[in-house]
């Protein structure tokens, strides 16, 4: 009873709705960053994979470094996709419903390379595995591209009806602004699994991963600069929270210096510094991204009126305490035993009579 | 076709299409986990070879819960916005707890149990393989406590919000763990717990026993089947149990889908009988060509033979569910729940009295069982859900309130036109077909090969030893179809 009631004090008086919904908004930030950084490689390997690797035993070490991650780093989006459900179901439903073909294309991609992985090496012949070659890297980059539209879209505002209700389609998503976004997520993605490879791979096919890190790192800034000038014209809010705050400036500044600091890290040799980077660029963008929303989770391009924010787009009280509570029981455990499982796996790929 | 068939014609496809695989994952993963007990305490090589080989199996069937799992997941947002704005309190907060409890356990610990058996040692590969199965009991709990929750909702209360003019209702949790133990979530949770074990049990059964009938890989087939056939009969045995007492609370919670299951049309003072079967016509109100036995169905639901159970015209005419279906999939999951008892305890029998080997009969019948156990946890769940419409989520009385509840043809998307989820379920229908023939293709190849002989295993873990992978690897390329190398690899 008085833990019971201790909860209740630290929930009512400590933790007010709005708080709880400002937690929120970050840890659903900090779920799709996660997923981002991690499955941003596994898209990433799979859109360089029959670039890089050219015999099958190279093929099979490029996917194997991903082998035993992958589905632990998609479990990002999926509890990423249960906890909007939770904390803010008018964003979800209405998010998901107007993304409606894309999403479906997403999940074509996801499940592409899931089976792609898991299939490709179970067959001796050459053709099944070209098949399943190609599917791997079709869904990774197709994902990685999706994954980008959605967010440039999202970005710069839908066409949300009056409660809730998306008056768009399909044609309406697809056009440059959100194929920009769409082009930047994938060039980091690839940019990121470069760097990735090029620490879990040896020799020949090292050298030919640290070829492309550099051409990869300019179409990146290119797609980067291209897309930070399109949204200082074509999505002006995107700033406001940046002039009201201007302490957040410090963001794209560091986000800046980070992107820079990959080529630097990688000349000096250091590539695990140059993943951690990478990886730092990522959250940056994610964070930048959040930023330029806030308090928004699906602007209306209609009527501001219209909509959908963390206010009105979350759920109770009740629910968003219960939820952060498991989420603090929940999130150390994830965490310690995601740790234990790189660490089994740390090192260079090597193939065993268990690997794909 | 309206957006609402087509919506729930891809649901139904979806998810029957996805629960082929977990039922068959948390079955697996406990006979999984029990043979490498075995092997952790006797250190047998037979058991490690077993355990080996059940992990390959689980590895490729978890790898197609997961990808066609994600796709649920989804649907709630892409088909059903407005159900998920009416539920996202209550079920989001489940489905949520599922990813953070669940999923992270099965899929970190997944990679030790597949790719760690010669990485990590026994202790930690054990504690792997035991999280893995615990990970997915894990996420059965959640999904059923939410799916339990809209079929006899408890915890909560109504809210109505202003959004633009319009007060839109939505349920909201006022007590999380009333939520999680509603009326029916234990019921149904054990029972579907206990129905992927029979599943589970059932498959190594009918592996061991084809390897028995084709005089291959006996050492390993014998020590499973000592395993998987007493498991068998206790998880049947438990399955009639679980399922006696979830119907038996449908008679308070549900009575609609009680009087669908059991074509119970009419409410009468006589005590009521239980159908054998039938064809019921629900436009008649009665069952053709069928045999009732008396007073059963009262004897079942109130342990009393005498009371009667109310029928359908109990229910208000819009709040009728369909009966035919219920009926014939409730009717074909006890058939089949009656014909695994008896399967199993006359396997048990037979192979305790030294003779089921001679029954060549029986261990084809053995071979089959997997198809009854899936056909009967699938028959189970459509009773389940065809028998709780037309709700989506049941109203209900919450502390002497009534609290609304939503119809299925309310939940649906505003915004999603029939054409975009004509074009989603071709989509699908195309993948999933794939999809499914591979995973067979595949699946046939595993068992095709089977488990290595313990010399076998003996002689690879001796290399491994002495840091001898390179030879191994480069080995496999050649001997096709053969050894361990190539079909852990391949």
């Amino acid at each position: 009873m008085l833990l019971a009631s201790f909860f209740d004090w630290f929930n009512h008086e400590l933790l007010s709705y709005d708080t709880l919904t400002y937690i929120w908004f970050l840890l659903l930030g900090v779920l799709i960053t996660g997923y981002m950084i991690l499955d941003g490689f596994d898209l990433g390997v799979g859109m360089l994979h029959p670039f890089i690797a050219k015999t099958d035993t190279e093929r099979r070490l490029v996917m194997n470094s991903i082998g035993p991650l992958w589905d632990g780093n998609e479990v990002w989006l999926v509890t990423f996709g249960g906890a909007l459900f939770a904390a803010f179901p008018n964003a979800y439903a209405t998010v998901f419903s107007s993304f409606y073909t894309a999403f479906f294309l997403l999940l074509t991609c996801l499940i592409g390379r899931a089976v792609s992985l898991e299939f490709r090496s179970k067959v001796h012949s050459p053709g099944w595995r070209r098949v399943w070659d190609v599917g791997f890297f079709l869904s990774s980059l197709t994902a990685a591209l999706l994954l980008g539209v959605a967010a440039g879209n999202i970005m710069a505002g839908m066409e949300l009806g009056p409660r809730f209700i998306y008056e768009g389609s399909l044609l309406s998503q697809i056009y440059w602004y959100p194929l920009l976004v769409g082009g930047m997520t994938a060039s980091l993605f690839a940019l990121h699994g470069a760097i990735y490879l090029y620490l879990k791979t040896e020799d020949e096919l090292q050298v030919r991963v640290k070829a492309v890190i550099l051409p990869l790192f300019f179409v990146f800034c290119g797609i980067y600069t291209v897309v930070s000038v399109a949204t200082w014209f074509h999505v002006p809010h995107a700033t406001d929270n940046l002039y009201g705050y201007p302490i957040l400036w410090i963001v794209p500044i560091l986000n800046f210096f980070a992107v820079l600091n990959i080529p630097r890290a990688m000349h000096l040799g250091r590539p695990g510094y140059a993943f951690f980077t990478s990886t730092m660029v990522i959250a940056a963008l994610a964070c930048l991204f959040s930023v330029a929303i806030f308090p928004n989770l699906m602007l209306s391009s209609l009527d501001a009126e219209n909509s959908i924010t963390v206010f009105n787009g979350r759920s109770s009280h009740q629910t968003l305490w219960t939820m952060l509570v498991i989420a603090v029981v929940g999130i150390p455990c994830v965490l310690s035993y995601t740790v234990v499982i790189y660490w089994v796996f740390r090192g260079k790929v090597k193939l065993d009579p268990n690997s794909y | 076709m309206d957006v609402e068939i087509l919506s729930r014609l891809q649901f139904a496809g979806t998810i029957m299409f996805h629960y082929l695989f977990p039922p068959l994952s948390i079955g697996l993963g406990l006979q999984l986990f029990l043979c490498e007990l075995v092997y952790f305490r006797t250190r047998d090589l037979a058991w490690e070879a077993a355990a080996r080989f059940w992990t390959r199996v689980f590895a490729v069937n978890f790898a197609m819960g997961v990808a066609t799992g994600i796709v649920m997941e989804f649907e709630f947002g892409t088909n059903w916005a407005v159900y998920s704005r009416f539920v996202g309190d209550v079920f989001g907060s489940a489905l949520a707890a599922e990813g953070i409890f669940a999923f992270f356990l099965e899929s970190g610990f997944l990679a030790v149990l597949v790719f760690g058996w010669d990485r990590v040692g026994p202790k930690m590969h054990l504690f792997s393989t035991a999280m893995v199965f615990l990970g997915s009991m894990f996420s059965a709990v959640w999904i059923v406590v939410a799916n339990s929750w809209q079929q006899t909702p408890a915890g909560y209360h109504i809210v109505y919000h202003d959004v633009q003019g319009e007060m839109m209702p939505r349920a909201e949790v006022t007590d999380f763990w009333a939520m999680v133990f509603n009326p029916s979530s234990v019921d149904r949770l054990t029972h579907t717990l206990i129905g992927a074990l029979v599943l589970g049990a059932f498959f190594v059964a009918s592996v061991c026993s084809f390897y028995l009938l084709k005089s291959k890989h006996e050492e390993v087939a014998k020590r499973c089947m000592k395993l998987a056939l007493p498991s068998a009969l206790l998880a049947s045995v438990a399955a009639a149990i679980t399922g006696h007492h979830s119907a038996q609370q449908l008679v308070e919670t549900q009575p609609a889908k009680l009087a669908a299951m059991e074509a119970h049309f009419e409410t009468t003072d006589e005590p009521t009988g239980l159908w054998l079967f039938g064809w019921p016509d629900a436009e008649n109100q009665e069952v053709k060509f069928g045999v009732q036995i008396p007073y059963l169905l009262s004897l079942m639901v109130y342990n009393d033979p005498t009371v009667p159970v109310p029928g359908m015209d109990q229910i208000p005419e819009d709040e009728r569910p369909p009966v035919w279906l219920p009926f014939q999939t409730f009717h074909l999951m006890v058939g089949l729940g009656t014909l695994m008892i008896a399967v199993s305890a006359a396997g048990c029998w037979f192979w305790f009295r030294g003779t089921l080997l001679e029954r060549r009969w029986l261990m084809w019948l053995i071979v089959l069982m997997p198809l009854a156990a899936m056909t009967a946890n699938q028959a189970g769940w459509i009773t389940a859900e065809v028998g709780r419409q037309p709700w989506i989520v049941y109203p209900s009385t919450q502390e002497g309130v009534e609290m609304i509840g939503l119809k299925t043809a309310d939940g649906l998307s505003e915004s999603v036109t029939a054409e975009q989820v004509l074009s989603s379920i071709i989509l699908f229908g195309v993948i999933y077909s794939l999809l499914f023939a591979v995973w067979v293709f595949v699946l046939n190849g595993k068992i095709q090969h089977g488990p290595e002989s313990p010399e076998e295993l003996a002689v690879y873990k001796a290399k491994i030893g002495m840091g001898n992978m390179s030879e191994l690897i480069e080995h496999q390329g050649k001997t096709r179809g053969r050894g361990m190398m190539d079909e852990g690899v391949l």
